[in-house]
């Protein structure tokens, strides 16, 4: 039960795994789609309650017979969670790559030093 | 014995039969906390839907549609968007650097005792208003659906509570787990018929079935008004409507990441990657749900009729009768039962994580932090702590009553965790100088600034006319100070403003130098807590 007693490791062994280039890698990896990712779908939904707030008008504004752009625009939403889903689950395939084989540098590195409980 | 009877008493025989196979799997905080991390990832992204989709969304969301339209929808839409921020920041990290709450990610690198104390406080609240709101509820709905069979309020409430408390005291997370899955796969079972027999109604043409929606036909003070139900504008009317609906976005958004009951299940499965896959698993289940609610809300607008449902028990009974007026009693028998499961899992899954935060965090982490717990004593304070939980909501729902205007509850719940909650996870994974100090000034305002702007908002702060008794009053009979029923726009800037505020004027080298263990172990999962071995 080691989980929050972390002094078992020294200090200088979490520094040195944090500015590997293997680590910095998996870390820009990881930016490089989450952070987009975060802001688009923030927009987007955003967009909806701003939309049918401010200028519910126009969202009433009828495209294939009865159906409103606000129904559209909100059915939409549901396919733009699972479609950011789908490609977030495809973009960490190669996290969990680069996390695996920090892991076992790390092990064969330190042997027992960090507990690998 | 009346036909929904007889099914909620076989869903309570199922249900119980699991918890007898689940008691024996449950001794040791690993097993009784976390499942012994075996649930895998479909069977967890199942239960995550069946935690999370509550009685307000499927007969809540249900009713909004049916009297109000298309603004109903908007909280259709927000639920599972917001699975987007769980699946992006925090199922993840969370899962690689805790053990069994959410305080355990804050407790990393900085100081645990004052940090768990506040954690635990923050989930107990949002737990226990959440369970509340679901119990008087329950009570009313369950009353209601059985009200051939002579059951009242208040043995509905205490029927509830009592196999909550038994779900979680003998079977643990196992138990809760396995309730939340038969009731996720019940509830989207049910709503598939319901929206197929929709469907069949109008013929199986979506152009038939929006042109009845773009016609709805109702009574208003005794004028009959045809509607638009497509149209947006109906609930959120002006002049702050527009902030309102803004306001609610935010709450469910960065809500749901925070909400404790939802972030535990997490820690049932055997890594970072089966988090992912369940969250994944989870958003299938709940958009496909939340689309449906086109079928069962208009469907009851224009099928049932507004007129109808008011006179016939009111908005939260829209999706019975639709499915009585489509289907016959066995249906509507059926559609009952399965709300009730709704509300049995949703209330086992906030009661076990408010005894696990209770036992974890505030009994392990803060009372006993120095002596340390003997071997079992956590499980056992988290099962005592269950029993009072549940002893406590059932109480509370019955001094309140069916009539208790209790909706606020909910948006309190998700505000508290927008604000309190969710500014404290991620600031301590992704901001170095994060201290100590900002995490509790950080909870500390968010939950206040949550509570405060509800107490002074219309669901607190309204005048009603005199023809309103009881508990359905408003609380405080003047006009509101506050004019937004969800507080999330100005209490999430302030969550995070007090953890900022709160971390810079204060100094605590050792959280720095922590950081990079953290950043380590929250993205590679290295040192994670393992599944415990048969």
């Amino acid at each position: 039960m080691q989980l929050n007693n972390p002094d078992v490791v020294d200090r200088t062994d979490w520094d040195k795994m944090a500015a590997a280039p293997k680590f910095k890698d998996l870390m820009s990896a990881k930016k490089l789609f989450i952070i987009p990712a975060f802001i688009f779908f923030v927009v987007y939904y955003f967009l909806l309650p701003i939309l049918v707030g401010y200028a519910p008008k126009f969202m009433a504004t009828q495209v294939f017979g009865v159906v409103n752009i606000a129904y559209l625009f909100a059915l939409s939403q549901f396919l733009m969670a699972w479609g950011i889903a789908a490609l977030y689950v495809r973009a960490a395939n190669t996290f969990d790559k680069l996390a695996k084989e920090i892991i076992e540098t790390s092990e064969d590195r330190a042997s027992g030093a960090v507990e690998g409980r | 014995m009346s036909m929904p009877l007889m099914m909620f008493l076989l869903f309570i025989a199922v249900t119980l039969a699991i918890t007898y196979w689940a008691s024996k799997r449950s001794a040791g905080g690993s097993a009784y906390f976390a499942a012994s991390r075996r649930i895998t990832g479909w069977q967890n992204g199942i239960a995550v839907a069946g935690d999370y989709m509550s009685a307000a969304s499927f007969l809540g969301i249900a009713g909004i549609i049916a009297f109000q339209g298309y603004d109903g929808f908007m909280y259709s839409v927000g639920w599972l968007v917001a699975y987007l921020t769980v699946l992006l920041v925090v199922a993840e990290p969370l899962r690689n650097a805790g053990r069994y709450t959410m305080a355990d990610v804050l407790a990393y690198r900085l100081r645990p005792r004052p940090v768990r104390a506040m954690a635990s406080m923050s989930t107990l609240t949002v737990s226990t208003f959440y369970m509340i709101a679901q119990m008087v509820g329950a009570g009313a709905l369950v009353a209601l659906l059985l009200k051939d069979s002579g059951i009242s309020y208040h043995a509905a409430v205490v029927g509830v509570g009592v196999l909550m408390i038994v779900y979680v005291v003998f079977g643990g997370m196992l138990a809760t787990t396995w309730v939340q899955i038969i009731k996720a796969i019940l509830l989207i079972a049910g709503t598939i018929l319901l929206s197929f027999l929709v469907l069949a109604h109008f013929h199986f043409s979506l152009g038939e079935f929006f042109y009845a929606i773009s016609h709805v036909t109702y009574h208003d003070k005794g004028k009959e008004v045809v509607q638009n139900f497509l149209q947006p504008g109906l609930r959120f009317k002006p002049p702050y409507g527009a902030l309102d609906l803004i306001s609610l976005g935010l709450a469910l958004i960065f809500g749901t990441a925070g909400l404790p009951h939802i972030l535990v299940r997490f820690y049932t499965v055997p890594d970072a990657k089966t988090a992912r896959t369940s969250v994944v698993w989870a958003m299938a289940l709940i958009g496909s749900f939340y689309i449906m609610t086109t079928f069962l809300g208009f469907g009851a607008a224009t099928i049932v009729g507004r007129d109808f449902i008011a006179t016939h028990g009111g908005t939260n009974m829209s999706a019975p009768l639709l499915a009585q007026s489509l289907a016959g009693n066995v249906f509507f028998a059926f559609i009952c039962a399965i709300a009730f499961a709704t509300i049995l899992a949703v209330v086992a899954g906030l009661t076990i994580s408010a005894s696990t935060s209770f036992a974890h965090d505030f009994w392990a982490g803060v009372i006993r932090r120095d002596k340390g717990c003997k071997p079992g004593e956590e499980v056992l304070i988290a099962r005592i702590s269950a029993f009072v939980v549940g002893a406590v909501a059932i109480v509370i729902a019955i001094l309140l009553g069916p009539t208790a205007n209790v909706a606020f509850l909910v948006a309190l719940a998700f505000a508290v965790a927008a604000s309190a909650n969710l500014p404290a996870i991620v600031l301590s994974l992704f901001w170095k100088r994060f201290n100590t100090a900002g995490a509790v000034t950080g909870l500390a305002t968010g939950l206040i600034a949550s509570i405060g702007l509800i107490l002074v908002s219309p669901s607190i702060m309204a005048v009603d006319p005199p023809t309103v008794t009881g508990t359905a009053r408003h609380l405080i009979q003047s006009k509101a100070w506050f004019p937004l029923e969800n507080p999330g726009i100005l209490s999430i800037p302030l969550g995070f403003m007090g953890a900022f505020l709160g971390t810079i004027l204060s100094h605590e080298p050792s959280s720095e130098h922590r950081f990079n263990e953290l950043l380590v172990r929250s993205n590679t999962g290295l040192g994670a807590e393992k599944v415990e071995a048969r």
